[in-house]
């Protein structure tokens, strides 16, 4: 079942990557370069998931975060979150702010496929 | 017509005024609001150094003379430009021994010595006694002048009946007054609050009165609304006898100078100057505004002394009228009624204010020093009575009568003789005496009682005789052959010419001669021995007074005391209650609950000992509380150990204060260390965060390319090929980024490996391009070089420099635009330097930006798109650049794009080696 | 260096000069000056540095108490 997803990243090989994988999975992937530019995107796509980095130009993946979850047209938005800030203090953050799931960088891509099934599983409901 | 009667009750009424400001000062003070703390009343108090010699006689002096007047003001006012220090050190002294008079403070000062206090007690009197005569006779005169009014008429030479003598009636009314005054209360303490007030008023009343006179008679001589004064240029006479005024001189030198030196010792040894200046004052740092107010006193009381001196001569031509009365016989002349009251009121004021204060201070002497001594002597034979204090009070009561009435008969006998008229400045000769042991006292650890003694007996005798002798010659009393030659016919010993020194003004030649005997003696019997145990205690004590503020003084007593005896003693001279207050407050400062719990020990002797000090005077006080003690005699030996072990402790607690200031300021140092270690920290955990977020986003592209490969074996060759290549470039960066952040750490922590050597900068260049000509090319960017032909050499590692230039050159290519990219590098000698510039033509740098792309992994926008590079790049080229002592920063260009530029200094080979 | 003997320090300049002005040659100078409005020189130099001193005490006292 194909849902619409959103990449927001600045780093172009991992957005090649998750483009690649979430293509195969079926759906229609969405780009954007970094903060501000991913907001709009999430505004104008309205996606299913929107996978979000945190560490990017102009507006960092929590504000982002936190605008989408500010928005009441925008709460069936599942947000996955990737970062390669490694410590527990940012997935804290993450999941206080209102990420459906958070996942370290580098990620397994199974794990990742996974993790993005689920979480749109959960949409259908 | 100005009517005996009035004058009389004129007089009275100001007495009475005078003593209603004694009284409300004393309730005041009593009320614990004394109006005598306040600086400017401790100024004018001084100004009892103002007598009727300086309200009559300045104008005479001026008269004869012209600037002889002037010395006796202005040596005060230089002295007290050093009572900062002099007088805050006596001061300081006085209140912590509780001094009662200079007999008191010289005797303390060498050992406590009962016999130095009664020298000082006699010379003080046979020298200051004459002084007050003088202003008895000034009221005396004054009266009988003003009583004559509107007649000018000299006073016929006394031979009145003893009780039709004005100046016995006024004798003994002063006497009365200063009794009233100085021992109101039923207690001998060394302080009258009440005086003071009544003496500062004043020094107000005499100055005003000498002003008005002198605005009065200024205006005459200007012409303007005052006296008619006759011409003084058509008498030949006339113009001979304004000759001091009008062309005054300074010469002869030594007496100029000798005079001031002689005022400023007066203005602090007088009996009465010590009394206001020491023994009242009330808190030391009012001696700071005397130090002007009381000289500007001094300016204002003469500032129109030569005025009324001139109109004087100019209205009484003939000579008739004495310079002395001038003050009095000019408004007299001129009939100003008004006027010549309130001179005479000043000049009472002037002459009350001194008798006071020099009886009361003489009479403390007389008692303290004379007197009580004597009794104690009477006493070890038989028994004191019980009530000491009453019998103390009628004693000094007993010495200001007679102290007066001495006043009274030297006036008597001296009349008009030369011993009265000139006694002001043989007074002050006296009274100078005092200077080396007082002097001597404050700053020279080595005087003895012996040389102190040695000395106020030599310069004591030759002032009799060159100074008091020769004044009783002058008077008739003795044949003046006396003057001429020296007994035996002796004529180098002649009073007036000691040793032949003739041609000076006897005044000068006897403060010589009496001091230079005085200052020998001091100096040669103080030299005999060592100070003994008491002399050297208390010689610290006065030497070092301003070196330890509030110092507690070092208790020099050893033996054994009972506390009651101690009290019933105090007791019998200040009574029961006085006593037992200040034992209390005593006992409380030591934390103890009441005086009979207080230890028996050295402190607590010393203690009482300061206490009877106050009423009795220091040498007394210390035989008194030694006859209810039993003291083992302290060796010297042994006072200099308690000495040497408290300035020890002192010693000890200042570097105590010292180590624990050194400890505040390493705490300190510690704390900024601290603050700055986890501030590097800070900065390492952000580094070691931004290393790991760097290293981590070239592995999830690693990962998520090999997984992706090695999971699907469908994709198709095309997409198989573009991730691999995409894997190569993402280990190529994962590996440069491993080798900047081992570099740039070597480098900061000084481990790098330098391969200094000369090159030239040209080759640099161009290795630099040859190894980003790939990256170049890709881009599709121009650049041109713009080198000089003359060798650029520096001194540097080759291989860092090139990393340098290709870290600007891949910064360059990153913000210059594809297709129309155009990178310039120019190389330019700048002085002693050579500057390389590496230009784009991109979008530029934001201007807050120039700065922060040279720190860690910060790196600035290319357009929208994040650079790529590892942010390394600049932060290590500014560390290298820096080590090899250039410098290296990024500009915006005028035109487009920036420029990022670094200088190195030239090298010049030979200066090498 | 406390502000007492940097007060005390002052007022001993001033004494030094004072002793200059008033008990050196210099003071005799005045002497043959020529009279100033009627009035002998020497007074007026004589009250004039009499009263700079007592000005420059007053100054040095009060300017030193803040």
């Amino acid at each position: 079942m194909s849902k619409r997803i959103l990449i927001v990243d600045d780093e172009p090989n991992i957005v090649i990557s998750l483009e690649f994988l979430m293509m195969r999975e079926g759906h229609t992937v969405h780009v954007a370069r970094d903060g501000e530019a991913g907001l709009v995107a999430v505004r104008n796509h309205r996606p299913d998931l929107v996978v979000l980095d945190v560490m990017m130009p102009k507006l960092d993946g929590f504000a982002v975060l936190a605008s989408i979850r500010a928005d009441p047209d925008l709460a069936r938005t599942r947000v996955l979150m990737l970062t390669a800030k490694g410590r527990e203090a940012e997935r804290e953050k993450g999941l206080t702010l209102g990420a459906d799931a958070y996942m370290p960088k580098p990620f397994s891509t199974r794990e990742l496929v996974d993790r993005v099934k689920e979480l749109l599983a959960a949409t259908d409901d | 017509m100005i009517p005996g009667a009035l004058i009389i009750a004129v007089s009275f009424t100001y007495l009475g005024l005078l003593f209603a400001i004694a009284h409300w000062a004393d309730r005041r003070a009593d009320h614990g609001r004394s109006v005598i703390a306040r600086p400017t009343i401790y100024a004018l108090s001084l100004a009892v150094y103002c007598t009727a010699w300086t309200f009559y006689g300045s104008v005479g002096r001026a008269a004869e003379n012209g600037i002889g007047f002037l010395p006796i003001y202005l040596g005060p006012t230089l002295i007290a430009l050093l009572w900062g220090s002099l007088l805050l050190k006596m001061v300081r002294v006085g209140k912590a021994e509780r001094i009662t008079s200079i007999a008191d403070f010289i005797a303390s000062r060498y050992g406590k010595s009962q016999l130095l206090g009664g020298l000082v007690t006699v010379i003080a009197v046979v020298g200051v006694v004459p002084y007050i005569a003088l202003q008895l006779k000034a009221i005396a005169w004054s009266f009988e002048i003003l009583r004559h009014y509107p007649e000018v008429r000299m006073p016929e030479p006394t031979a009145l009946p003893l009780w039709h003598d004005s100046a016995f009636i006024i004798a003994l009314l002063l006497a009365a007054f200063t009794i009233l005054f100085g021992t109101r209360q039923l207690d001998v303490s060394e302080r009258h609050e009440g005086l003071v007030a009544a003496i500062a008023f004043e020094s107000i009343v005499k100055l005003i009165a000498f002003l008005a006179l002198g605005l009065f008679v200024t205006w005459g001589l200007l012409g303007l609304d005052g006296p008619e004064l006759t011409d003084a240029s058509r008498d030949p006479r006339l113009t001979e006898r304004l000759a001091p005024l009008l062309a005054p001189s300074l010469s002869p030198v030594q007496d100029w100078f000798a005079i001031s030196f002689l005022a400023a010792l007066a203005v602090m040894l007088l009996p009465r100057q010590f009394q206001v200046a020491v023994v009242e004052n009330s808190d030391e740092r009012q001696i700071r505004r005397a130090i002007w107010l009381f000289p500007l006193y001094l300016f204002l009381i003469n500032l129109f002394v030569i005025p009324i001196a001139l109109a004087g001569l100019l209205t009484f031509p003939d000579g008739s009228v004495d310079a002395d009365t001038f003050m009095l016989t000019l408004p007299i002349a001129f009939e100003r009624p008004w006027l010549a009251l309130l001179v005479f009121i000043g000049g009472l004021s002037a002459a009350t204010g001194m008798v006071i204060v020099e009886t009361i201070a003489l009479s403390t002497m007389v008692s303290n020093d004379l007197v009580l001594p004597v009794l104690m002597r009477f006493w070890r034979r038989r028994q004191p009575p019980a009530e000491l204090g009453r019998l103390l009070l009628a004693v000094r009561r007993a010495a200001i009568v007679l102290v007066l009435i001495l006043g009274y008969l030297y006036y008597r006998l001296a009349g008009e003789a030369y011993a009265l008229i000139g006694i002001g400045l043989i007074s002050f000769v006296a009274v100078a005496q005092f200077a080396p042991a007082v002097i001597g006292g404050l700053y020279w650890r080595g005087g003895t009682r012996d040389g102190a003694l040695a000395g106020l007996v030599a310069g004591f005798l030759v002032w009799v005789y060159t100074l008091l002798l020769p004044s009783f010659a002058k008077s008739g009393w003795l044949p003046p052959a006396f003057m001429e030659s020296g007994p035996g016919g002796l004529d180098w010993l002649a009073p007036l010419a000691l040793f032949g020194l003739t041609g000076w003004n006897e005044i000068t030649h006897g403060l010589f001669w009496s001091l230079t005997a005085n200052v020998g003696a001091f100096l040669l019997v103080s030299s005999w021995r060592a100070p003994n145990a008491i002399e050297a205690a208390q010689a610290r004590l006065f030497v070092d007074a301003l070196r330890y503020p509030r110092r507690a003084s070092t208790a020099l007593w050893r033996g054994r005391a009972d506390i009651r005896e101690l009290m019933t003693l105090a007791e019998r001279f200040l009574g029961v209650a006085r006593t037992r207050d200040a034992f209390v407050r005593y006992a409380r400062s030591r934390d103890t609950d009441s005086p009979e719990a207080l230890p028996a020990d050295a402190e607590t002797v010393g203690f009482a000992e300061t206490l009877l000090s106050g009423a009795i005077g220091s040498a007394s006080a210390r035989l008194m509380v030694a006859s209810v003690t039993q003291e083992e005699p302290l060796g010297l030996d042994e006072v200099l150990d308690i000495l040497d072990e408290a300035s020890q402790i002192r010693a000890y607690s200042h570097q105590l204060e010292q180590k624990s200031r050194a400890l505040e300021a390493a705490t300190a140092e510690l704390r900024a260390a601290n603050e700055r270690l986890q501030e590097l920290d800070r900065l390492k955990d952000d580094f070691m965060s931004s290393v790991t977020h760097e290293l981590r986003t070239p592995l999830a592209s690693i990962r998520a390319f090999s997984e992706i490969l090695h999971d699907d074996p469908r994709i198709d060759l095309a997409q198989r090929r573009r991730f691999l290549g995409i894997l190569v470039s993402e280990t190529e960066r994962l590996s440069r980024l491993v080798n900047q952040v081992l570099d740039l750490a070597k480098i900061e922590s000084g481990h790098a490996d330098w391969r200094n050597e000369c090159l030239s900068l040209q080759e640099v260049i161009d290795q630099a391009v040859a190894v980003t000509g790939q990256l170049v090319k890709e881009r599709e960017i121009q650049v041109r070089l713009d080198l000089p032909s003359e060798p650029a050499l520096v001194w540097a590692d080759r291989d860092r420099l090139v990393q340098v230039l290709e870290n600007l050159i891949a910064n360059a290519v990153k913000f210059a635009p594809p297709q129309t990219g155009c990178l310039e590098i120019g190389l330019v000698r700048l002085g002693t330097a050579w500057r390389v510039t590496v230009a784009d033509n991109g979008p530029g740098i934001p201007e807050e930006a120039l700065e922060l792309i040279f720190e860690k992994f910060r790196q600035s926008l290319v357009g929208d798109a994040k650079p790529s590079g590892t942010g390394l790049g600049l932060p290590i080229s500014r560390q290298i650049v820096e080590h090899l002592g250039g410098r290296i920063w990024a500009e915006n260009r005028p035109e487009k794009g920036a420029n990022l530029c670094f200088e190195l200094p030239a090298h010049t080979p030979d200066t090498q080696d | 260096m406390p502000r007492s003997t940097l007060f005390r320090q002052r007022l001993l300049t001033l004494f030094l000069i004072a002793l200059l002005l008033l008990f050196s040659p210099l003071a005799l100078r005045p002497e043959s000056w020529e009279d100033w409005l009627g009035l002998p020189p020497l007074f007026l130099y004589l009250y004039g540095v009499w009263a700079g001193v007592i000005a420059l005490a007053a100054w040095i006292a009060i300017r030193g108490r803040d």
